[in-house]
């Protein structure tokens, strides 16, 4: 067990630890003269629907400024296919396996700071898997070069990507989160790159990038292992040999 | 020649209060948008911030000034709500912090080169330096914690490099203060670009300070906190070539005619046409708020505003890429420390700030771990020819 996997403790956020003043809230919520507040007139809803409504997107995705990018773009245009739609897609999952390989190396750092690691976790397996996610990030930017596009680009879903992925990252830099929560956020980063590499499967054959998306395969074979090994790592350092009796 | 000060009366501030609907505005976007749009947004909200601040104290020193500063400071409270919520919330902390770091290094440059006595720019470029090794330590930041590029902020208007390296600059707070310029003889362009880079380097050090405690990395808080302390220099090394014998009107005037010079340079420069829009109106509003000041000074100190103001605005400052200039600078000042208000090579640094830097760096330096090996690449590791595990 991690000296930050937690255990019984004063933990003071529920009502039940404060009999006293959580008495006196409550009675003086009942108390309150409810009926003597005007009711708002206001939608609450207002601010937010007129802004979904109103919004423009986070942004655009990157026009192509190679001579090779460009008339690939617009040849597939005239096709009446959406090649913009793959190049977001693909830099998406460029920048998920980038950061993903950043995620591994906090966690690779707080096993190695562990003094006395879960059996469960195996180590060299965790270095194979950040390894893994390098390599599919490679293996994206050669294919975002070869369709003419900059790999250098944060595409609009790129972005958004980034943002979802933060509080994973917040759980696994902070130095008092047991290994297990840890396991939790790579988890649902694991499970979410899964489905991103099928979904990128499925744009690139939209597209008529069958290659591309043959390509794709092994990478999604790997993210399916990644998240069979993590599941195990996790159930593993939490209830031990039990977890393999389940 | 810019725009003619007496006779634009502005907007008049009754008509300054606005709905939050057109108070808080849709933001830009972090992709699409000049970065340079980014940059005054983040200089503007500096700019409004010290409007608040320098208000407040005056508040406090002068009771019958408090009605009118209230009135004024209220409206600036509101446009520094419309400018600072332009940012987008997919802007992360370390992301906006890169921003931060190229107005300080963007503008200070800029401003620098417009400033005509040889030792304020002298000031300018000394502290412009130590916020361009910033700007190299959170890109190595931003690689290492997150896997990402500073330069998708920065959109390659700004070198990533270090500068003079954060882990010696670091002086004790004798060092930090300098000579004023002599408010009987300064040009109006220095008394205005000595409010503009105190007023962002404030900013600067609140926004470090706020958000610092929002990472979780212990690297990135350890960093935050070292380069924070860095700003607070900046300041106080700002705030000190400002002549503290101007009066308190002589100093609202001037902080109310810096805001009209840059909302003015604002309006010249911006590409996005809704912000521009913004950008108008506020110069609007504080030619408003400027003329009223200057029928306060009038019958306050019974002198001619103009006698402290330009006729006519300065030229407008120039948002654009300085890398000559900068990389100029890095090449011939690199080596310039402080000794109290003078600049000198580093080998003459006196012994209090030798003390002073060995105790803060005793347990390690973050400034100098968190770039350990770090070379800026376009995409991080995508254009690196061997990546190191």
């Amino acid at each position: 067990m991690s000296n930050q996997e937690p255990v019984l403790g004063r933990n003071r956020t529920g009502i039940q630890m404060s009999p006293v003043h959580s008495k006196e809230m409550i009675e003086g919520i009942d108390n309150f003269s409810w009926d003597n507040v005007p009711t708002s007139a206001e939608d609450p809803e207002g601010i937010e629907m007129d802004s979904l409504r109103n919004a423009h997107a986070v942004g655009s995705i990157p026009v192509p400024l190679t001579v090779k990018g460009m008339a690939k773009t617009g040849l597939e245009k005239i096709k009446g296919d959406r090649p913009e739609l793959f190049v977001d897609k693909l830099g998406e999952r460029l920048a998920f396996e980038r950061s993903g390989v950043r995620l591994y190396e906090a966690l690779l750092r707080k096993c190695m700071a562990e003094n006395s690691l879960p059996p469960a976790i195996d180590i060299v397996r965790l270095e194979t898997i950040r390894n893994e996610e390098l390599e599919h990030m490679f293996l994206i930017k050669h294919c975002i070069e070869h369709a003419g596009a900059d790999p250098t680009a944060l595409t609009p879903s790129a972005d958004v990507a980034g943002v979802s992925s933060l509080g994973a990252l917040q759980v696994i830099s902070d130095p008092r989160t047991s290994i297990s929560q840890s396991l939790e956020a790579i988890l649902m980063i694991e499970l979410a790159d899964h489905d991103g590499w099928d979904l990128l499967i499925d744009i690139a054959r939209s597209q008529g990038q069958d290659k591309a998306a043959q390509n794709f395969m092994d990478a999604l074979q790997a993210e399916a292992r990644h998240v069979v090994e993590i599941r195990k790592m996790l159930k593993g350092t939490l209830l031990g040999s039990r977890a393999t009796q389940l | 020649m810019g725009l003619k000060i007496e006779g634009n009366s502005g907007y008049p501030l009754e008509k300054q209060i606005r709905s939050w609907k057109e108070i808080v505005q849709e933001p830009i976007s972090k992709l699409d948008n000049d970065a340079f749009t980014r940059v005054r947004l983040i200089l503007m909200n500096g700019l409004e911030t010290e409007a608040l601040r320098f208000s407040h104290a005056c508040s406090r020193m002068n009771r019958d000034l408090q009605r009118v500063l209230a009135e004024i400071r209220r409206v600036e409270q509101q446009q520094a709500t419309t400018i600072n919520w332009l940012l987008p919330a997919d802007q992360s902390p370390l992301e906006t912090t890169i921003g931060y770091e190229q107005v300080a290094i963007e503008v200070t440059a800029a401003i620098a080169q417009q400033e005509p006595n040889p030792y304020l720019a002298q000031v300018y470029r000394f502290g412009m330096l130590e916020d361009f090794d910033h700007m190299y330590r959170y890109s190595a930041l931003m690689d290492r914690l997150e896997g990402k590029d500073s330069n998708v902020i920065l959109q390659s208007y700004t070198d990533i490099l270090p500068g003079r390296p954060t882990i010696i600059e670091h002086r004790h707070p004798f060092d930090d203060v300098k000579n004023p310029y002599d408010r009987r003889r300064a040009e109006p362009i220095s008394k205005l670009n000595a409010l503009t880079i105190m007023a962002a380097e404030f900013q600067t050090h609140d926004y470090y300070m706020n958000i610092g405690p929002l990472f979780a990395d212990p690297l990135a808080r350890s960093l935050y906190a070292e380069i924070a302390s860095i700003e607070e220099q900046h300041v106080t090394q700002y705030e000190s070539i400002i002549d503290p014998s101007e009066t308190w009107m002589e100093k609202w005037l001037l902080h109310e005619a810096n805001e009209v010079y840059n909302y003015y340079s604002c309006v010249e420069a911006e590409t996005d046409a809704r912000v521009k829009r913004i950008w108008e109106m506020f110069l609007d509003f504080e030619l408003g708020h400027l003329n009223m000041v200057m029928e306060l000074f009038k019958k306050i100190e019974q002198r001619d505003p103009m006698e402290i103001l330009p006729s006519h605005l300065p030229n407008p400052i120039a948002f654009e890429s300085q890398r000559e200039f900068v990389r100029n600078v890095l090449e011939n000042e690199v080596n310039l420390s402080a000794d109290g208000p003078n600049f000198v090579d580093r080998s003459k640094e006196n012994d209090r700030t030798l003390r002073y830097r060995q105790q803060l760096n005793a347990s390690g330096s973050p400034s100098e771990q968190v770039a350990a090996g770090y070379r800026w690449a376009p995409g991080t590791e995508l254009t690196r020819k061997r990546y190191a595990m």
